[in-house]
């Protein structure tokens, strides 16, 4: 109750607090700079000048307190050791020769190359298929039904499908293994098997991205003019052609900015490795890592925030690439 | 190079039918234009044909070869859009080369097409641009280029000229009548509302109004002998004036009385029976001429549109209102004199007409036999 009650009172303070930031900053600007007398233009023109800046002013400063300055502060934090003293680029070069740094890397990399291109598939093939039939709506909301799921509720329910009992714990009640079994193969533990366990858990982040992809593949596949297509099945064209030729090329655009949005997602991935193995068996990767050396046994914040910078330096280039093609087409 | 006969082709989309025992017979060489107000199906007739709708019922026939179920893409046929729907990822080559590359034509053949094509169109300089880089008549030629390219026995052309601009309209029209002078062999299908489209370009036209042919004939013959009051209201501009009134005398030329007062004289032969039966008259605003003595209309002139060439007359009238006629119809009488008679307006002026010119409808069908 008395939370409630705090919570309640937090965002009426919030609310009211904006209301009355802008309403008396304003009327401010207005006493300071009177729109009569015998400054009145000059007055005019420069309150017209700050106005703006008086109301972005507190999205920029909560912007940069909450983005800028913690990319400064770790940059700062990688440069010491876990006492606190500076000690320059040796978190990195001790980064640089750690195992489990380098199987992260390699990880990563995995789900890089495979997640994206993966997710953009399904969705793209999704997205073509349900286009033009008349439950193709219902389809695509089932499809798009893991969206809503949240990455550990996600990797709690592949938990139950890679679920394996071991010789006395009684019968397999994981999914996976109730299949081979109907198949005749032996039941695995499979989120132990060495490299493979990856994929098991890339297709957990596939699963949740395909429904994404398809969603804004498909009201891309939408917006191409069904003349250029009737035009295609005229001149000769199959429909595996018209959707290689026609229509992907003019949803490129698109494609790239659902790679990219899915690429940045994967390179920050933590949640389902988390949840699943905790980077164990060889399924580490580089934001579990971080996390492992920044809050966890004795923790190192020099170690953990040099992987930080190191993922924000891999993060940037597809982010940057990203913003400049979904400008490209919104235009 | 085809012949086309569609035989009692029927629309329909689930219980609603949107045209009904369509019959007709195209030869090869000819350039028929549909037209019609919009939403009565010569578009959805012309996709029929080129088998991007279904025929709910009845057959198509080109070449003597029921082509109902044959995919468009066999039948053919080249079609030019409305919106051009020229692929917007490919340059002027490719779009033109498409329909070859996908039917893996070899590569010098393609080549050769393609700029024997551009050569015709003019369209050389722009080989290597893409659409969005050319104008709307460029484009728009493009899209005839594709369909000469694939050197099909029947083109259609499905209102190519409504996104031009009225200059370039009248430049492409004469482009396409040129194009069509060229391939004699060619059948050429052609849809428009645009009725100077379709009586500059067609051999025939078809008239379609009501979810079926109202008259197939050449351009003058639906001009000069309108089978039915629609047509009669929906060729020319502004369109016919129908003058309700009474046959008063039969024989090789019949009298109508009109219930304004007016008599007219034809030359449409009718029999005693027809004697004193409700009619309409039916006369071009362009075949009028002031008359001293007998008239078949006497009125006040209301308004004078002087266009320069022609002046046009409105005169208060009861009218009888046909569904092709155009609203100022439907109050006015019309009458298109050439000149200007700007000092016309509120004077009363008697009007009469060549006798040979004049129709009458019975019940909308005309009574020319």
């Amino acid at each position: 109750m008395q939370q409630a009650l705090f919570a309640l009172s937090t965002i009426i303070i919030g609310v009211f607090g904006c209301v009355a930031y802008f309403y008396f900053s304003n009327l401010l600007l207005d006493r300071m700079c009177p729109a009569k007398g015998p400054n009145a233009g000059r007055n005019i023109n420069r309150a017209n000048a700050i106005r703006p800046w008086l109301f972005v002013f507190p999205a920029l400063a909560i912007l940069s307190i909450y983005l800028l300055y913690p990319v400064f502060s770790t940059a700062y934090l990688s440069l010491h050791d876990s006492g606190g003293d500076f000690i320059g680029v040796g978190n990195y070069t001790w980064l640089a020769q750690d195992e489990k740094f380098r199987e992260s890397l390699v990880n990563n990399l995995m789900w890089l190359l495979v997640v994206p291109a993966a997710s953009t598939f399904f969705g793209l093939v999704a997205a073509g298929l349900t286009d033009r039939i008349k439950w193709g709506q219902l389809a695509q909301s089932l499809v798009f039904m893991p969206m809503a799921i949240s990455f550990v509720g996600a990797a709690v329910i592949w938990k139950f499908i890679y679920d394996y009992r071991g010789d006395n714990q009684g019968e397999q009640i994981g999914l996976l293994n109730a299949l081979v079994q109907a198949f005749g193969g032996d039941p695995q533990a499979w989120i132990t098997l060495p490299f493979w366990n990856n994929f098991f858990l890339m297709a957990i982040l596939i699963w949740i991205q395909t429904g994404f992809a398809m969603v804004i593949l498909s009201a891309a596949l939408k917006g191409i003019s069904e003349e250029t297509i009737e035009a295609a099945y005229l001149d000769g064209a199959s429909p595996l052609q018209v959707f290689f030729k026609i229509k992907i090329p003019q949803i490129w655009g698109t494609i790239a900015v659902v790679w990219t949005t899915i690429t940045v997602t994967v390179l920050k991935v933590f949640d389902i490795v988390f949840a699943m193995t905790n980077g164990q068996w060889g399924t580490q990767v580089l934001a579990n890592l971080m996390y492992d050396w920044m809050f966890r046994g004795s923790p190192d914040f020099g170690r953990g925030s040099a992987i930080v910078v190191v993922i924000m330096l891999l993060v940037t280039p597809v982010m940057v690439w990203n913003i400049y093609n979904a400008h490209k087409e919104s235009r | 190079m085809a012949d086309l006969k569609l035989t009692d082709v029927v629309k329909s989309y689930g219980n609603v039918n949107v045209l009904n025992d369509i019959d007709l017979d195209i030869k090869t060489g000819e350039l028929i234009v549909f037209v019609g107000p919009s939403g009565c199906g010569k578009s959805t007739l012309l996709r029929m044909i080129a088998g991007l709708e279904k025929i709910t019922d009845g057959t198509l026939e080109i070449d003597g070869q029921v082509v109902n179920d044959v995919p468009p893409s066999q039948r053919g046929i080249a079609m030019v859009f409305q919106s051009y729907a020229l692929y917007p990822h490919m340059t002027v080559r490719d779009n033109m080369a498409f329909a070859l590359n996908i039917a893996k034509k070899p590569k010098a053949e393609i080549d050769a097409a393609v700029d024997r094509a551009a050569k015709a169109l003019q369209l050389e300089p722009y080989l290597d641009r893409l659409p969005k880089a050319l104008s709307g008549g460029q484009r728009q030629r493009v899209a005839i280029g594709r369909a000469i390219v694939r050197d099909p026995k029947v083109y259609l052309f499905d209102e190519p000229l409504s996104n031009l601009d009225a200059a370039l309209r009248v430049a492409t029209r004469i482009e396409i009548a040129q194009l069509k002078e060229a391939m004699p062999d060619s059948t050429m299908i052609y849809v428009t509302h645009d009725q100077v489209e379709a009586m500059t370009l067609a051999d025939r036209i078809v008239v379609l109004a009501n979810k079926g042919i109202a008259q197939v004939g050449s351009p003058l013959e639906l001009y000069e002998r309108p089978r039915t009051e629609f047509v009669a209201q929906f060729i020319g501009s502004p369109a016919m004036n129908l003058l309700p009134g009474k046959i008063t005398a039969t024989g090789a030329k019949t009298e109508v009385t009109l219930d304004a007062g007016g008599v007219a004289t034809t030359e449409i032969a009718t029999t005693e029976a027809d004697m004193g039966r409700v009619v309409n008259l039916g006369v071009r605003p362009e075949d009028f001429v002031i008359a001293d003595g007998d008239a078949i209309f006497e009125g006040e002139v209301e308004i004078v549109e002087a266009l320069g060439e022609v002046s046009l007359l409105y005169l208060p009238a009861k009218m009888s209102v046909g569904e092709g006629a155009d609203s100022a119809n439907q109050t006015h009488l019309i009458a298109k004199l050439p000149g200007i008679h700007d000092q016309l307006k509120g004077q009363r002026v008697r009007l009469t007409a060549d006798p040979s010119k004049l129709q009458i409808f019975a019940d909308g069908i005309t009574m020319r036999t």
